[in-house]
């Protein structure tokens, strides 16, 4: 309990809660092409009432999902990433993370936070896919690390939800040694016995696949998401062939082995809670 | 013999000394001190080539067809005394991943690496470098093996990337890079990972975590590709140079980083004008690090050597 009290103290709710989605507004499905009203459709956890399609969500939605009473204090939220490299493209680095943080209102791609899942504890990393790409770099590795450093000081479990294009090539090596490092870190937390549940969402791909995402003591899947190392166009002209039907998908990736469970995600709360429960009992 | 662009100034002189060698032994003319004074300028020019090449063409130094892949180094440090060991006991051999015992100086060593092919016929039958799921999977088992008998790991890294097939991909190329990243992190035995050609991204560093990362001169070691970050980012194929040099992927500039341990220097003109004196050079590194590491005890070389990639990365708290 204690940790809860020392961090908590002053927030008591999240302090990035979404303003609420205006009334009158409609969602189209671009999966069924129906329409739902976008309240109703945010209410119902942003998965579509025809056909379960899974809208791609943020971190602030995932954590509203997950923790009783929608409260959480967030680990290190003043970490940002620096440009050690000078990288410039079409763009500088520095202006593009300076237009996703505006655009976004995040410091990165991915916020750490610690909770209660139905009276639980659970530290969760959630990515954020509209930060570049929901790409990995340097704060996406150290985030991740002092995360577990966290559940190690106060023997908590981890659930990383991942959604992520992969690596951050503005960090170029910098963002391939994050593979390296958040991988190195989770033996530590394996080594404690603390359990670490992986939920792969829509998009997980390259590095963070080949990372700590397929590395849970649990692999987690939402439906239909695209769970890939090399992404589904890469394979394509690597192969010159046109894809199987269902390719790469959370259910693919299940018959093959690399994921324990999919999970839909009007019953995450209460399957992680019991899950917890069971690794605790 | 193979040039490359940069390399044209050494061809001719080259060229030029074979031509006057010819003519010498038609005309049976002693020109032994002009041949010399010859040899002396190739040396100079390829040393001068050499110190001087920009970021991409170090990359395509680092795939000089004639420079050489990981079993000629294998063969040559173990002067033979190397037993090959196949397959991951699940799927197949994966014949783009090669590994085994050697022995150096006595010291049994497991060496891994991935290899590339000298022709048409073997560049496929190695898959370019290319590992599969399978690959990574061997060069775990063989380092667990190494583990349970207490043989250090020797690891050589020269790949385009892993292959991003179809079959990869169902038999989870991404879980086992990422299980390889988790029993490196943590395997008892000393572990050293040398950059000898192409460090590309995750299908090198599969086979990349340990106690020491070296680079040999003329590699590169990055996330990605110049010509794919090209690709992605300027969406153009044109931009490799300045990917090259954005992606700042040298081993002088990986030294500076801090993300390898150390640099290991080429013969003058890289690796491919004198194999046989890089061999030397990398059994002597080999060597003197396999000594300094076996004198930690292992609880202490895993925790410096989870320590080590822990703190890369460069992050702004305010
Ligand atoms: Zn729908």
């Amino acid at each position: 309990m204690s940790w809860y009290k020392r961090i908590t103290k002053g927030i008591k709710t999240s302090t990035k809660e979404k303003k609420g989605t205006p009334e009158g507004l409609w969602y189209k499905c671009p999966s069924c092409k129906k329409i739902t009203p976008s309240n109703e459709h945010a209410d119902g956890m942003y998965v579509c009432p025809h056909c379960d399609y899974h809208e791609r969500i943020g971190s602030a939605e995932y954590f509203k999902i997950i923790f009783d009473n929608n409260e959480y204090a967030e680990l290190n939220p003043n970490l940002s990433a620096g440009d050690p490299l000078n990288f410039e493209d079409t763009k500088k680095y520095t202006d593009r993370l300076a237009d996703s943080q505006k655009k976004t209102e995040l410091k990165d791609a991915i916020r750490t936070v610690a909770g209660k899942v139905d009276g639980n504890d659970l530290v969760v990393a959630c990515m954020d896919f509209n930060f570049i790409g929901g790409s990995m770099g340097s704060v996406v590795g150290e985030k991740i690390s002092r995360a577990i450093d966290f559940c190690l000081k106060y023997n908590i479990p981890l659930m990383i939800i991942s959604k992520s294009g992969g690596a951050r090539m503005m960090e170029a090596a910098y963002s391939l040694m994050q593979m390296a490092k958040t991988s190195a870190k989770l033996t530590l937390l394996a080594e404690a016995r603390i359990p670490y549940i992986s939920l792969l969402t829509d998009p997980t791909t390259g590095g963070v696949t080949a990372s700590f995402a397929m590395l849970g003591d649990l692999n987690i899947g939402e439906p239909e998401s695209l769970i890939a190392f090399a992404g589904p166009r890469v394979v394509k002209e690597t192969i010159g062939k046109d894809l199987p039907k269902g390719f790469q998908r959370a259910e693919f990736v299940l018959e093959h082995g690399f994921l324990d469970k999919i999970i839909h995600r009007k019953d995450l709360k209460i399957k992680l809670s019991q899950l917890l429960v069971m690794f605790k009992n | 013999m193979t040039y490359l662009d940069f390399e044209k100034p050494i061809a001719e002189l080259i060229e030029q000394q074979e031509k006057m060698k010819q003519a010498a032994a038609k005309s049976g003319v002693d020109i032994s001190k002009t041949l010399q004074e010859l040899d002396e300028k190739i040396v100079e020019q390829r040393t001068k080539v050499y110190k001087n090449l920009t970021p991409w063409q170090r990359v395509q130094a680092s795939r000089h067809p004639e420079r050489p892949y990981t079993l000629a180094y294998i063969e040559a440090i173990t002067e033979g005394n190397f037993m090959e060991l196949h397959g991951d006991r699940t799927v197949k051999d994966d014949k783009a991943m090669v590994g085994g015992f050697g022995s150096v100086n006595g010291q049994t060593v497991m060496f891994i690496g991935q290899q590339k092919g000298t022709n048409t016929k073997t560049r496929q039958y190695r898959n370019f470098g290319m590992p599969n799921p399978e690959g990574y999977r061997k060069a775990l088992r063989l380092m667990k093996l190494a583990e349970k008998f207490n043989k250090p790991v020797v690891t050589f890294i020269d790949t385009p990337g892993a292959y991003p097939g179809l079959e990869a991909e169902e038999r989870g190329q991404g879980e086992a890079i990422a299980r390889n990243l988790f029993e490196m992190a943590k395997l008892r035995v000393p572990i050293i990972c040398i950059i000898i050609g192409e460090g590309a991204s995750g299908g090198a560093l599969g086979i990349g975590v340990g106690d020491r990362v070296l680079m040999l001169e003329n590699t590169w070691y990055s996330v990605i590709s110049p010509e794919s970050c090209s690709s992605i980012l300027w969406r153009s194929w044109d931009f490799k140079e300045k990917a090259a040099i954005g992606l700042k992927l040298t081993a002088d500039d990986m030294m500076g980083q801090k993300l390898i341990d150390g640099i290991i220097r080429e013969p003058i003109g890289g690796a491919h004008t004198s194999p046989a004196e890089m061999f030397s050079i990398v059994k002597t590194e080999i060597l003197s690090h396999i000594a300094e590491l076996k004198q930690m005890k292992p609880d202490e070389r895993i925790k410096q050597r989870i320590d080590k990639f822990c703190s890369m990365g460069v992050v702004v708290e305010d």
